[in-house]
């Protein structure tokens, strides 16, 4: 499908957000490569990175298509900075201890499924045919990262405190998942995005049954911080960048 | 023309997937289509995870073979739509995977509710057959495989995860 000229800008900056939000936190989950709790966790933290790499590497493909002014998904994706990058500011945010990644996945599949689920049905054939594939790759993250976290909840003392403190602090980052711009309301219009406001309170419910089976407790919603979909970053996503930008930006058009 | 359809699908038979390579990539399904235009062959390939780092691989090994065939203008084009499931993968070719090593997929079902837990379905262990055994972890090796265990024989054995 050709998206209409007027459209193009604001869903190519759409793709890109989607893709910004996988990509970002593909990187900070390979990071665990390594230096997982046991082997089977490296095993599958890293290859969660991997789909969502793969996903970001589809979605920034589309972005570059749609914006047709010659950048592919490695331009889009090692050649912007900071202030480009459009993704929720939850996913630049260090690993901390295994439960605060264990929770940032579950927050962030929790949504990324229900985003794509609705997507399967965008008017863009492509864009329906990407969210199909990730979302059979999002509903097993959203499993892995459920029984992890009934397992640290409703596990030791240590554990417990460790998984609700993870709950505590990310919880404030949770709320920009649902932010919709003025740009999404217009391509709403169209079907060609999704409002994400409306996939919150099935977000909640899903997510309160989870925490309440891992015997937490799910925050009261207060304050919430915002500004990635501005380009309004935290100190974490420079080095993040920084690091994964350095070899094409150093070897411009290096291949091993 | 440089062959026929169904020429075509016999040469890519032929093409084994490198990580897994009892199986070829038409018994993996993910050959969608071959088209034909004078000396022009498209191959249309859909990936099987998003991340697979096998699919860049698979594609150069599908040029060679045709080239290797004669076929001068071979190209592969990506489609993302219907989204791969392992369905598509023939039982004839299931038992080649069970006699490689590596237990079947299970049925892959469309339900995107998500449940926690591990679903009870009969994982059979592809040594010693028996089903006194356990999904270990959902993510193995590859993207396609899941680290199971055998009670009975007790040895560690994996299996093409339903998707």
């Amino acid at each position: 499908m050709t998206v209409a000229a007027a459209l193009a800008p604001a869903y190519a900056r759409y793709c890109q957000q989607l893709g910004d939000d996988r990509l970002i936190l593909g990187h900070r989950v390979s990071e665990w490569c390594g230096h997982a709790p046991i082997l089977e966790e490296d095993i599958a933290l890293a290859n969660i990175a991997l789909d969502l790499i793969g996903q970001a590497t589809f979605l920034l493909g589309r972005a570059g298509a749609v914006e047709n002014a010659g950048r592919d998904a490695d331009a889009l994706a090692f050649l912007r900075d900071d202030r480009a990058f459009r993704n929720a500011l939850m996913v630049e945010l260090p690993n901390g201890d295994f439960a605060v990644t264990i929770v940032r996945q579950f927050f962030f599949a929790s949504f990324s499924r229900l985003q794509l689920e609705a997507l399967t049905r965008s008017p863009d054939t492509e864009m329906a045919g990407i969210a199909a594939k990730a979302l059979k790759e999002a509903t097993y993250h959203v499993r892995h990262a459920a029984e992890w976290v009934v397992r640290l909840g409703d596990g030791t003392e240590e554990s417990r405190q460790r998984a609700q403190d993870a709950v505590n602090d990310l919880w404030r980052y949770t709320g920009e998942f649902f932010l919709t711009t003025s740009e999404e309301r217009a391509l709403a219009a169209e079907g060609l995005a999704v409002d994400p406001a409306t996939l919150q309170a099935e977000w909640e419910r899903s997510v309160r049954d989870v925490l309440t089976l891992a015997t937490l407790t799910t925050p009261a919603t207060s304050w919430m911080q915002r500004g990635g979909r501005d380009g309004k970053h935290t100190e974490h996503l420079g080095p993040l960048l920084a690091e994964m930008q350095v070899l094409p930006r150093s070897h411009p058009g290096a291949s091993w | 023309m440089v062959a026929d359809r169904e020429t075509l699908f016999t040469w890519l038979d032929e093409v084994m997937d490198p990580e897994v390579p009892v199986l070829s990539v038409v018994e993996l399904g993910i050959i969608r289509d071959v088209e034909i235009e004078g000396d022009r062959v498209t191959v249309v390939v859909t990936p099987t995870y998003s991340g697979c780092p096998a699919m860049q691989v698979i594609e150069e090994e599908i040029l060679a073979a045709l080239r290797a065939k004669g076929v001068t203008d071979a190209r592969v084009r990506t489609v993302f739509t219907p989204a791969w499931t392992t369905e598509w993968i023939p039982e004839h070719a299931r038992a080649k995977l069970e006699a490689y090593g590596i237990a079947p997929p299970g049925r892959a079902t469309s339900d995107t509710l998500v449940q926690i837990g591990r679903r009870a379905e009969l994982l059979r262990c592809p040594y010693c057959k028996s089903t006194e055994t356990e999904v270990r972890s959902a993510f193995g090796s590859t993207a396609c495989k899941s680290i199971c265990w055998c009670r009975a024989c007790r040895q560690p054995f994996e299996q093409f995860k339903a998707i």
